[in-house]
């Protein structure tokens, strides 16, 4: 068991996040004290949130590029139902987020499982389409801090336990996900489906209802998501998480989640988006400037694609090799 | 599927080569981009003016070249998703030789050089270590336009010589911009490489069988190399041209581009996963994409409604086909 562990593509990021954290220290020691780490932790629940829902995606060989787009939307209508309605509890606002986000996840999926049109193409359809839906329905104005309640903004940051909820979201969050791939037959058709769709189909998967099941969960924790940024950042508007689609695509595969399908670890994917999480929060500290972190996490990006190839190369291609050299 | 080759199913007669063209997907976009034009033409009286007409052409003319070389690498199976970062960092060279002193002829290579190197790195990672195409190319988009970042942080680059502008804003002949005419030569060149050339032949052999191709002799992945220094190239290409247009060079230059030329390359009919499309469908979506996005714009649309449309006539034009076959086929089945 532990050997496995060593062997293991988590193992390897332990210790470049270890080396990572080590350097950080060197500089800056303040940076990997208790407290630090923690906030580290706080500042990087989203996007843990959404590379585990982005990972179920990928696991049935699709790829969701609409979750910032879903989070922005859903986030723009749970803060206009803010204003609208103030007095609505938190817990009724995180039900509609969560069941917004899964309708329009389960877009994806239906497009995907009954039209047949590729997940890539489908989903950045719908990235745009959801964004210009934000644009429509909130006439391009900015929710701004003062005109959301209070305990909208407060629920994200209100301890349990000396931790902001935010962060023991993202701590249930990791448990859900881990009892759904591990313990339950629609966790573990994600792995069939992924890893090879025709065997999947005989044992009795139904595929296309897999993915889009990947899809709706997918949506639904990016809704969720969208609460949360809202009320953390005390501001909604058109573009809040533009562009945040592709890091969390770099979360998953740095944490070694395989975008051929079939392969990744829920440990994996927390660690990889924890990676990002570490550099983001750790440049200013060191003092190198933020614009050097698109750089480096395109670097990280490109080493853990080349690291998880070696491992996951497959024997059959030796055949083509040896032909080559015949 | 598999009992497609019964007797009932076989048809009476081939079908006419004026019957292929007519059910193509090519005669749907012309007719799509008909019919933008006609109601764009009624709903504002300003449409109809040459000039304005000319200045529509600039809505697409870089992102188009940039989509001819992208079609061929999507019909070969990969994507290249770096190419708006490509256009950041070949633009920023240019401002760093600009401002090192040296003239346009220099600026020009600078610029091609860069976008040729940075598709010759994607095509390394690809063809040499065998990496997923749509993963190397979303880590080389971030560290391309990462580059642009650290050299510019948030500051830009202006003052190009007033011979640079020639590229982005220069005329040859009455309303005909350069950046128009060399949209037509590039449209040309890709249509005879890829329909007309073994190389053209052998990318659309690729895509639809990799292995089968490499085993016909075919070298896969020097093609495919070729096709992302390609890539790189018209990204080099349209750097040089929207840097000239512009006149400066930020770092978020063409941001959120690979989208849209994505998006441009499927409309045209390429299949997202490889093996088949055409440069004309390509030719066509661009025209389409130009024309509603400058229609909106003349009917004071907010960019991001067309972008909207944009993507429901992405998911639409594809949807649409797949939905009518799929009606045909079970009304063929209850027939049966």
């Amino acid at each position: 068991m532990i050997k496995q562990f060593i062997k293991s593509r988590e193992a390897l990021l332990v210790l470049a996040i270890l080396i990572l954290l080590g350097l950080i220290s060197s500089r800056f020691s303040g940076f990997i004290a208790p407290r630090n780490m923690a906030s580290v932790f706080q500042d990087t629940s989203i996007l843990i949130m959404l590379a585990l829902g982005q990972m179920v995606v990928i696991l049935t060989r699709c790829i969701d590029l609409s979750v910032a787009s879903n989070l922005a939307l859903t986030g723009m209508v749970v803060g206009l139902i803010n204003v609208a309605a103030p007095g609505l509890p938190v817990p009724v606002l995180l039900l509609v987020a969560m069941s917004l986000g899964a309708f329009l996840g389960a877009i994806n999926g239906i497009l995907v499982w009954k039209v047949d049109i590729p997940p890539i193409v489908v989903t950045l359809g719908t990235l745009t389409v959801y964004r210009g839906i934000i644009f429509l329905i909130s006439d391009g104005a900015w929710i701004n801090a003062h005109e959301m309640s209070a305990s909208f903004k407060a629920f994200p940051r209100y301890e349990l336990l000396g931790q902001p909820v935010l962060s023991w979201m993202a701590v249930a969050s990791i448990i859900l996900f881990y009892l759904l791939v591990v313990r339950t037959p629609l966790g573990r058709a994600f792995y069939a489906v992924g890893g090879n769709p025709h065997a999947a189909v005989y044992t009795g998967i139904n595929v296309g209802f897999t993915r889009f099941m990947a899809f709706v969960i997918a949506g639904a924790i990016s809704g969720v998501c969208g609460y949360l940024w809202v009320s953390r950042y005390a501001v909604a508007y058109v573009d809040i998480a533009g562009g945040f689609e592709l890091e969390v695509v770099a979360a998953c595969v740095i944490g070694g989640i395989s975008i051929a399908g079939g392969i990744g670890t829920i440990g994996g994917a927390v660690l990889g988006a924890l990676f990002l999480g570490i550099i983001k929060n750790a440049l200013p500290v060191v003092d190198i400037s933020p614009f050097w972190q698109l750089a480096i996490s395109g670097s990280a990006i490109i080493i853990a694609v080349a690291v998880n190839a070696r491992s996951e190369r497959k024997k059959g291609r030796i055949i083509l090799k040896k032909a080559e050299h015949a | 599927m598999s009992n497609d080759f019964t007797a009932r199913n076989i048809p009476d007669r081939l079908t006419t080569h004026g019957q292929r063209t007519l059910k193509s997907w090519e005669t749907l976009l012309v007719i799509i981009a008909v019919m933008v034009f006609v109601v764009n033409a009624l709903s504002s009286p300003y449409f109809l003016n040459p000039w304005n007409l000319s200045d529509a052409t600039f809505n697409f003319t870089e992102k188009a070249m940039i989509a001819f070389a992208m079609a061929m690498l999507i019909v070969s199976g990969e994507i290249d998703l770096s190419v708006a970062a490509i256009v950041a960092l070949a633009s920023t060279a240019m401002g760093f030789m600009m401002q090192a002193g040296f003239g346009t002829p220099i600026l020009v290579a600078t610029g091609l050089t860069v976008g040729v190197l940075c598709g010759a790195f994607n095509g390394v990672l690809v063809t040499r270590l065998g990496l997923p195409s749509i993963v190397v190319t979303i880590g080389t988009m971030s560290l391309f336009r990462g580059i642009s970042y650290i050299v510019l942080g948030d500051k830009a680059y202006t003052g190009y010589p007033s011979d640079f502008a020639f590229f982005g804003q220069g005329y040859v002949w009455w309303v005909i911009s350069f950046e128009l005419v060399l949209f037509v030569i590039f449209a040309l060149i890709y249509a005879v490489i890829l329909h007309k050339t073994n190389l053209g032949r052998a990318v659309y052999a690729i895509g639809n069988n990799p292995i089968g191709a490499k085993f016909s002799g075919i070298r896969v992945e020097r093609i495919k190399f070729i096709l992302f220094l390609l890539t790189g190239l018209m990204s080099g290409v349209a750097a040089v041209c929207l840097t000239s247009r512009l006149g400066s060079t930020r770092p978020s230059i063409a941001f959120g581009w690979e989208l849209e030329i994505v998006t441009m390359v499927v409309l045209g009919g390429v299949n997202i996963l490889g093996g088949s499309g055409t440069i004309p469908g390509v030719v066509l979506a661009a025209l389409i994409m130009g024309m509603v996005t400058f229609g909106f714009g003349l009917l004071n649309v907010p960019g991001i409604v067309m972008s909207i449309f944009i993507g429901l006539l992405l998911i639409a034009v594809i949807a649409l086909p797949r939905l009518w076959s799929m009606a045909r086929a079970s009304r063929a089945r209850r027939k049966a």
